[in-house]
């Protein structure tokens, strides 16, 4: 299932029926794999579309469309025997979930998988128990087929359906997210609570969905907005481009207001994480040090601003917080050189380890006995000061006052970051990036440069842990887990290395759509893990790749991306030709 | 005083002596070649002038100065630049790109500088880019600075390296191989470049070649290697006279051959290892 597809030929009736079983039974794999880590079981407290289908069911019915999507993907077939194709796989793979609500029944499996439940056997079987062992292959059949039908119809119908249905699922999935802003208001609240139960959308939301998304399409299609954008005269389009950046900087303003106060700490969050981001990008996208003790400078940050500002017992200097802010960025910035000389002469991997000992090291050391006179061991320090002070129903009450402040860091930063990058020094951290045994031999002193990469990352850190400290009030040593780094490194990956834009999504899909899915935080790394490896396959160069990788890493294998959107226009592009530079 | 002198180098990987005793010099303006058969040592003495080595014994002074215990950044400060013999380009920066890195150390931009992008800064960007683009001029690659460098034709990546290593405005040029994988056009074209490097440039050259065709009709003086020792050293004829020459080349028995024809064909690949 990993390979290109072949580029199909005539349209051709016989099935490959060891391709249909193999994925088939690859889906079911997977499928099984849900069931028994108990992600049916425990999604299916929240609802798609509420009293129609749950989240537990969606995984399912996932399952079986990508069955049958990888089974029939890049072959050409009629329309009967791709709904047969895709209900044969569908139909395997729901063969799996099947078994295991009869094995659930017969044999205690509950001692090895906690999962293997009545719970599960009861999503699996839409409560029939173990008479109902047949409806996961029926359904997952059914799924199947109508997944074959829709790829092998019309593209009027195709692209139509296919965006309805992802819209619904995007709607579902963020119905928590969407309902708050619409129930703020009391003009809207009657649409919110139309639209949207406390779990998912109501089944006028999700027609209302379907509806607008269609209707739109066809709406667009009369307009066909983009070419008459395209058709414009240059006058009116340099208007349209500035009035699209001032919608997003209000809406970018807007947003913590709107979403609650439960999401606005997230996106305080998501704030701080893209301030970090950009920080890393530095070292990692530009210079290529791979630096997974980030967490250390962001320790060092914040622990600079609670020594010089909590008001508590371990406060020492009763600062205001804006005058620790330097303060924190410069102490930050010194452990990067003081840590960074020693270990910049190491490379890759090596570098990765044993910055990775750093930030273990920092925050044992933070949460010791050993310094406990000094940082407060395990008690942490308390009582630091907001940036701001103001009552608690001000506008910049609470976490929103820590995106804003975030985000005018993160701007910040990002300019710091884009202006070094076109420099002298950009180009020497790119050129290391590259190979530094040939920078080296043109002339760039590669401790000088590396160092200050690693440095600057370091500054940018302990700004947003002084940002951290700000946001939580109180800090301890369990605050800086290895996740952090991790989660930072992993962002900038997603995003694309070196690519601004890049760390913003990254953050936004690493960072804040999970914490949208608290309640299922267990699953929290299987989704990493699932979105890095899926990542490495089809988009190894990031969702967002700045303009160098983007030109790069693609020309090969161009028709890759096309291929996954499965609209069939793969097909179509021409074939650019790798030049070929092998010696 | 000539420019490069090698006393005495000598250069062991364990028990095995890679280069052996060399004693070499290079005048100022000159064209010199080291030649040898795969595995003699042309590379690695290559490596010990360009600092990717440190030789075990002798040392090797240029303008006079001691150079092998220098970093490679050292090195190339006073004005050594190398090419590689499997290209070596910055693959994921555009051509104008590779050759600005080459100006590197010759700005003087800080980091704070470039935050603030001060007018020295701005004016400093802008003459280096007016160079780059001249050198790319120079090497034939106008119009191609915004291309990757991987995405270059292989015979454009060789002339975009030799930039890359002039833009660091060096006194010597060590070029490794510069027209392995060359057809006999290309080939053409690169030693008359390689000659007008020194003719316009004034830039004294190092050349590593396997093609006698190249060494024979641009170098001044040649050196030979072999199993690490010079075993002669003189002009293109005396060297293709030289029985000892032709007896590294051919073995002790085809000593009716001369290097400069036949054995050009046999010896163009690529040297492995050392």
């Amino acid at each position: 299932m990993m390979d290109t597809a072949v580029a199909p030929a005539a349209p051709d009736a016989t099935v490959d029926w060891r391709r249909v079983l193999r994925v088939g039974l690859l889906g079911g794999a997977v499928a099984l794999y849900v069931c028994l880590v108990g992600m049916v079981e425990v999604f299916q407290t929240r609802a798609l579309v509420t009293g129609v289908i749950t989240l537990g069911q969606t995984t399912m019915v996932l399952a079986g469309v990508a069955a049958a999507y990888l089974t029939l993907r890049g072959r050409a077939m009629d329309r009967r025997s791709a709904a047969l194709a895709g209900a044969v796989a569908g139909a395997v793979a729901g063969a799996f979930p099947a078994v295991l609500v009869v094995l659930a029944e017969v044999v205690n499996l509950r001692a090895m998988f906690l999962h293997a439940s009545p719970g599960t056997t009861a999503v699996l079987t839409v409560g029939l128990g173990v008479a109902g062992a047949w409806v996961p292959i029926l359904a997952l059949a059914v799924v199947g087929a109508v997944t074959g039908l829709l790829l092998t119809a019309p593209a009027a119908i195709q692209r139509p359906a296919t965006a309805a249905l992802t819209a619904l699922l995007l709607t579902g999935l963020f119905a928590g997210l969407l309902r708050p802003p619409l129930l703020a208001s009391s003009v809207t609240a009657g649409i919110g609570r139309l639209l949207f139960a406390s779990d998912g959308l109501t089944i006028v939301g999700a027609v209302t969905v379907v509806i607008a998304v269609i209707g739109g399409r066809i709406a667009m299609r009369r307009a066909s907005l983009r070419s008459r954008v395209a058709a414009l005269p240059p006058a009116r389009r340099r208007v349209l481009t500035p009035s699209a950046v001032v919608a997003l900087i209000l809406f970018v303003v807007w947003l913590p207001h709107g979403v609650g106060p439960f999401f606005a700490q997230v996106v305080a969050v998501v704030a701080l994480y893209i301030l970090m981001g950009f920080g890393l990008n530095i070292t990692l996208g530009l210079a290529g040090l791979l630096d997974l003790g980030f967490v250390a400078f962001f320790a060092v940050g914040a622990y600079t601003v609670g020594l010089l500002t909590s008001t508590a017992e371990y406060g020492i200097a009763l600062w205001p917080f804006w005058a620790a802010v330097p303060f924190a960025v410069l102490v930050a910035m010194a452990f990067g050189a003081f840590f960074g000389l020693p270990i910049l002469g190491i490379r890759g991997d090596y570098l990765a380890i044993a910055t990775l000992g750093f930030g273990e090291i920092i925050r044992i050391l933070a949460g010791s006995d050993l310094l406990k006179g000094l940082l407060g061991g395990p008690r942490g320090i308390i009582n630091i000061p907001r940036p701001l002070e103001v009552p608690p129903d001000h506008l910049l009450a609470g976490p929103i006052q820590i995106y804003y402040i975030g985000l005018v860091f993160a701007l910040v930063v990002a300019f710091v970051a884009i202006r070094l990058r076109d420099s002298r020094l950009g180009r020497a951290w790119l050129a290391i990036r590259e190979d530094e045994d040939v920078a080296e031999a043109l002339g760039v002193n590669l401790v000088q440069t590396k160092l200050l990469a690693y440095m600057l990352g370091a500054a940018f850190a302990g700004l947003g842990g002084a940002v951290f400290a700000g946001l939580l009030g109180s800090i301890f040593a369990s605050s800086f887990p290895l996740f952090v780094s991790i989660n930072v490194a992993a962002l900038i990956i997603v995003g694309g290395m070196g690519s601004i834009p890049g760390v913003v999504v990254g953050a936004i899909f690493l960072i804040g759509v999970p914490e949208l899915f608290r309640e299922f935080s267990e699953y929290r790394f299987l989704f990493y893990g699932v979105a890095l490896i899926a990542m490495m396959l089809y988009r190894p160069e990031g969702l967002l790749p700045s303009r160098i990788v983007q030109r790069e890493l693609h020309v090969p294998d161009a028709d890759a991306t096309a291929e996954g959107n499965g609209d069939g226009d793969g097909q179509d592009q021409p074939s650019r030709l790798a030049p070929d530079a092998a010696g | 005083m000539p420019l490069l002198e090698a006393q005495h180098v000598t250069k062991r990987f364990g028990g095995l002596s890679a280069v052996r005793g060399l004693d070499f010099t290079i005048d100022q303006g000159s064209i010199v070649s080291v030649i040898g058969p795969n595995g003699a040592g042309k590379t690695t003495f290559f490596n010990c002038v360009a600092g990717f080595y440190h030789p075990e014994e002798g040392q090797i002074l240029f303008d006079g100065v001691p150079i092998h215990r220098l970093r490679r950044d050292q090195i190339a400060h006073l004005g050594i630049a190398r090419t590689y013999q499997n290209i070596r380009l910055f693959a994921k920066m555009t051509a104008i790109e590779n050759i600005l890195v080459g100006q590197h150390f010759r700005l003087h931009g800080t980091w704070v500088g470039a935050i603030l992008n001060t007018a020295s800064v701005k004016a400093e960007e802008v003459t280096s880019h007016d160079e780059a683009r001249r050198l790319l001029r120079f090497v034939g690659l106008a119009g191609q600075g915004d291309v990757m460098a991987d995405k270059l034709p292989y015979g454009d990546q060789r002339r975009l390296e030799i930039a890359r290593a002039l833009a660091t405005q060096p006194k010597l040029l060590l070029l490794d191989e510069p027209t392995a994988g060359m057809n006999p056009a290309e080939t053409a074209r690169m030693t008359a470049f390689i000659r007008s490097l020194r003719d316009d440039l004034g830039t004294t050259i190092l050349l590593i070649e396997h093609q006698m065709r190249v060494v024979m009709g641009i170098s001044e003086r040649i050196a030979v290697l072999d199993y690490g020792e010079k075993i002669a050293e003189g002009t293109a004829r005396e060297i293709q006279t030289n029985p000892r020459v032709i007896e590294a080349y051919l073995g002790s028995g085809g000593a009716a051959d001369v290097p400069g024809q036949e054995k050009g064909q046999v010896d163009v690949q690529p040297e492995t290892g050392s």
